[in-house]
């Protein structure tokens, strides 16, 4: 299927709460080129032929972290799923991220998400004055936020948590753990014993289960399980 | 008050704790599962003078106190995830102790008898 004309069926998620009583699922055929390589700009098209189809989406090669959405019931980046990837013959379904309010179709409500990142205090705490040039670090304590820095903020992995659906008012759910991680590695970091304090409590750390839905939905390939499993190992540290 | 509150600054040690005494049931299952194959399980008297081994007793006692707490910090963690009011939770929290604690002493209560 690579040069002709074809078409694609969809199953979308759609809900209007000005208009809407409920959502409900659409369905939805669109016509794509073979330029057409990804989910997202099939959903373009889409877009373009029933304008009212709402989602978010941005920089469409997977930086900004917009186009997050459920996919045939897994969560990922429409900008980076392949339209090949897809059985043919059967509709793309697609959902918002679970777990999250819905604003309208697609669109997500991630206040709570970026709440709980917002709460591990992500950034560099270093009460030192500033050098002239930049905070230095060897080459191989630069190497422990490999895997963590990349982190776009998609929330693809939180919502796939079942302990973050339970209670994303207090779990911090696997991005701003990660992210948490990336600040407690981090050499320049003078806040490291307050940040573990921060995080040994049932919920905002503890609530994790190592189911790790949150690696298998990752659209960057990132391990937040690892980087919790490591915040755990450093507080088994601190109290031994 | 509905304020949301978090920071009880415990965890680490249930966490902890899970995962030891999770490698000692392991290590006594297959220890009694060896013996077992070994013929400790034949016959009453088999068992009976396997279970009144000094070191068996010891090792069953870990067990169950293992077992115990183990089940503690999982049951604890369905009651966290499942239920919003905390006053449930209190009590199932309570309850849960209550019963674990009870029944560790009527299971080495009767290991130890054997």
């Amino acid at each position: 299927m690579t040069n002709a004309n074809r078409t694609v069926q969809f199953k979308i998620y759609r809900y209007d709460p000005d208009q809407d009583a409920k959502p409900y699922m659409q369905d939805i055929s669109v016509e794509i080129e073979s330029t057409d390589r990804k989910l997202l700009d099939a959903m373009v098209k889409l877009k373009a032929k029933d304008d009212s189809i709402a989602f978010r989406r941005s920089c469409r090669e997977g930086v900004c972290g917009s186009d997050a959405m459920n996919i045939n019931g897994k969560n990922g980046l429409a900008c980076l799923t392949a339209m090949d990837s897809f059985p043919e013959g059967k509709p793309i379904v697609l959902r918002p991220l679970p777990g999250l309010p819905v604003i309208r179709d697609l669109i997500v409500d991630m206040t709570q998400f970026f709440k709980q990142y917002n709460s591990i205090k992500p950034y560099l705490i270093n009460n030192d004055p500033p050098p002239e040039r930049e905070r230095l670090q060897s080459p191989e304590d630069r190497e422990e936020l490999n895997g963590l820095y990349e982190c776009i903020l998609c929330a693809c992995c939180s919502t796939s948590c079942p302990s973050f659906w339970w209670n994303p008012d207090k779990f911090v759910g696997p991005a701003g753990l990660l992210a948490a991680y990336r600040f407690i590695a981090d050499t320049r970091d003078q806040a490291t014993s307050e940040r573990l304090d921060d995080l040994e409590d049932p919920y905002r750390l503890f609530r994790c289960h190592t189911i790790m839905n949150c690696v298998d939905v990752c659209p960057k390939g990132l391990n937040p399980t690892k980087a919790i499993g490591k915040i755990k190992e450093m507080m088994v540290r601190r109290a031994v | 008050m509905n304020r949301l509150v978090v920071g009880a600054h415990y965890g680490l040690k249930d966490w902890l704790a899970q995962r030891v005494t999770g490698v000692v049931m392991a290590v006594y299952t297959l220890i009694v599962l060896a013996a077992a194959m070994g013929g400790a399980t034949a016959s009453r008297e088999a068992w009976q003078a396997f279970m009144a081994n000094g070191f068996i007793r010891f090792i069953s006692f870990l067990f169950i106190v293992s077992l115990c707490y183990h089940a503690w910090v999982g049951i604890r963690d369905i009651w966290m995830d499942y239920l919003n009011s905390a006053a449930l939770r209190v009590i199932l929290h309570v309850l849960t102790l209550l019963a674990l604690v009870g029944y560790a002493g009527w299971a080495v209560q009767i290991i130890w008898r054997l």
